[in-house]
């Protein structure tokens, strides 16, 4: 393990997780609006994002895949150190985290069953934009209407229509993270 | 005990992973009652442990932070409950809804409109909407994921050829977003109209270990028929502390004699509106 594995970690646990956590609450409560979490700085190219959501809820009880995007010696050294998450492929992950493009097909990941859910797939998707705009979404969380720039619509289109199974996304950018859970409803923008 | 001795919030970091992954499933599913693991807290059951585990997964030292007991700040609950995150989280306590960012709450909605800056956690006793139909809880759950609902609904129209009307004053149940039937907790059918809210609403039941989800602006409708449509209802009064004709409102005996009137079950409401007529 290099040294640097052991950095870029909350410098105060609880209260940065609970501030990240509180991001990511807000984010996938009201789908569309964009919330800054900090704290983390784990290798590139983990975003600082997608390392406080790492750091917020995985630990040794929640297995992580790693799409190939995201899976290099550097950053399953700080995962390993800072969550100690177990990594598994695609089919029995908790957790992913990945490009949108490393994470297809996103058809394998889980979505719960009709008994339970909630056993299902929460996909951390790094993007390299994240605006207000693009795909229209409506909703649990939304007022009216919302815009999110998503990598597509046609796969959380499929995702919604099984709902209430389904897996939900959080996408980060930077020090960003916003939110899409199964519930919205997608549209072309 | 010193300042020490416990984490930020009480609950240990894993612990409230574990709490926070349950909160999210029950977002991205409104309705849908997530298992989790429910740890002891310094309190009894009676007392909300399920909204305490709840609260203490959601606060951020910069929050605020506001108890109500069936509409009032001031009772033992409330107080305990208060004081306990005051010292835990070190958070900032108020009895005024509009200051407070997070509201935990027993059995009452706040009058005052919530907004989107705000969440409210409801402490709940039996988070199962068909438990008095289903005693089995492998039952109950084959009938939510099939969406079997057709028994809650016979239920409830028995009420109406008995009574006249659906009996049912409190925990009147609800369909979110046209999916999961759900139980609103005991809060009177009057607040059922409030669970659309602008606020995240969260549901914490500690001894069943239960967490459940309603999101901003979520579809939430209280199970009714054509020929009977839901009917909030309130006592034909208005408070006599504060004149509100449009609270929910709590009966008090005044005397010995058995002298009684009705007030605002809500005590920050009520006390607001008579500051501002003052
Ligand atoms: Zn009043």
């Amino acid at each position: 393990m290099s040294l640097s594995a052991l950095d870029g970690g909350f410098a105060d646990p609880p209260v940065e997780a609970a501030h990240a956590f509180r991001a990511v609450l807000q984010a996938l409560s009201r789908p569309g609006r964009i919330e800054r979490i900090a704290g983390a700085a784990p290798p590139s190219p983990c975003s600082p994002a997608a390392g406080a959501v790492l750091m917020t809820l995985c630990d040794p009880t929640t297995p992580l895949f790693l799409a190939p995007s995201h899976d290099t010696d550097d950053v399953r050294a700080w995962i390993a150190f800072h969550t100690a998450a177990p990594l598994c492929g695609p089919e029995t992950a908790q957790f992913a985290l990945g490009t949108w493009g490393a994470l297809q097909p996103v058809g394998r990941f889980s979505v719960g069953t009709s008994e339970y859910p909630d056993r299902s797939a929460t996909l951390i998707v790094e993007v390299e934009t994240l605006a207000a705009g693009g795909a229209r979404l409506t909703g649990p969380g939304i007022e009216t209407e919302a815009a999110l720039s998503l990598p597509e619509v046609d796969a959380f289109r499929v995702n919604r229509a099984r709902f209430p199974l389904g897996f939900d996304c959080l996408f980060t950018c930077g020090d960003r993270v916003a939110g899409l859970p199964r519930s919205t409803i997608v549209a072309e923008g | 005990m010193s300042d020490t001795d416990y984490n930020f919030a009480y609950l240990d970091e894993q612990t409230k992973r574990m709490i926070r992954r349950a909160i999210l499933k029950g977002v991205a599913v409104p309705g849908y009652q997530v298992p989790f693991a429910s740890r002891e807290m310094p309190m009894p059951y009676g007392w909300g442990t399920g909204g305490v585990q709840v609260s203490a997964a959601c606060l951020t030292p910069e929050d605020t932070f506001k108890v109500i007991d069936q509409g009032a700040d001031d009772t033992t609950n409330a107080v305990s409950i208060r004081k306990f995150f005051e010292k835990t989280a070190g958070v900032a306590v108020t009895e005024k809804t509009a200051e407070a960012t997070i509201i935990q709450t027993r059995h009452r909605i706040p009058e005052t409109p919530l907004t989107e800056d705000q969440i409210l956690v409801y402490q709940v006793p039996i988070p199962e909407p068909l438990r008095f139909l289903e005693p089995r809880e492998t039952e109950t759950r084959k009938m939510h994921a099939l969406e079997e609902y057709g028994l809650m609904h016979v239920k409830l129209y028995e009420d109406i050829s008995r009574h006249g009307e659906i009996a049912t004053a409190y925990a009147y149940p609800v369909k979110v977003e046209g999916r999961y039937v759900m139980d609103p907790s005991p809060i009177p059918k009057f607040d059922n109209p409030k669970l659309e809210s602008a606020a995240l609403q969260l549901f914490g039941a500690g001894r069943e270990q239960r967490i459940y989800a309603v999101p901003p602006f979520t579809k939430v409708v209280s199970l009714d028929f054509e020929d009977h449509p839901f009917d909030p209802s309130k006592a034909p009064h208005p408070c006599a502390l504060c004149g509100a004709e449009d609270t929910y409102l709590d009966e008090v005996i005044t005397d010995d004699a058995g002298g009684r009137m009705f007030v605002c079950s809500d005590t920050d409401f009520c006390a607001r509106r008579r500051g501002e007529a003052a």
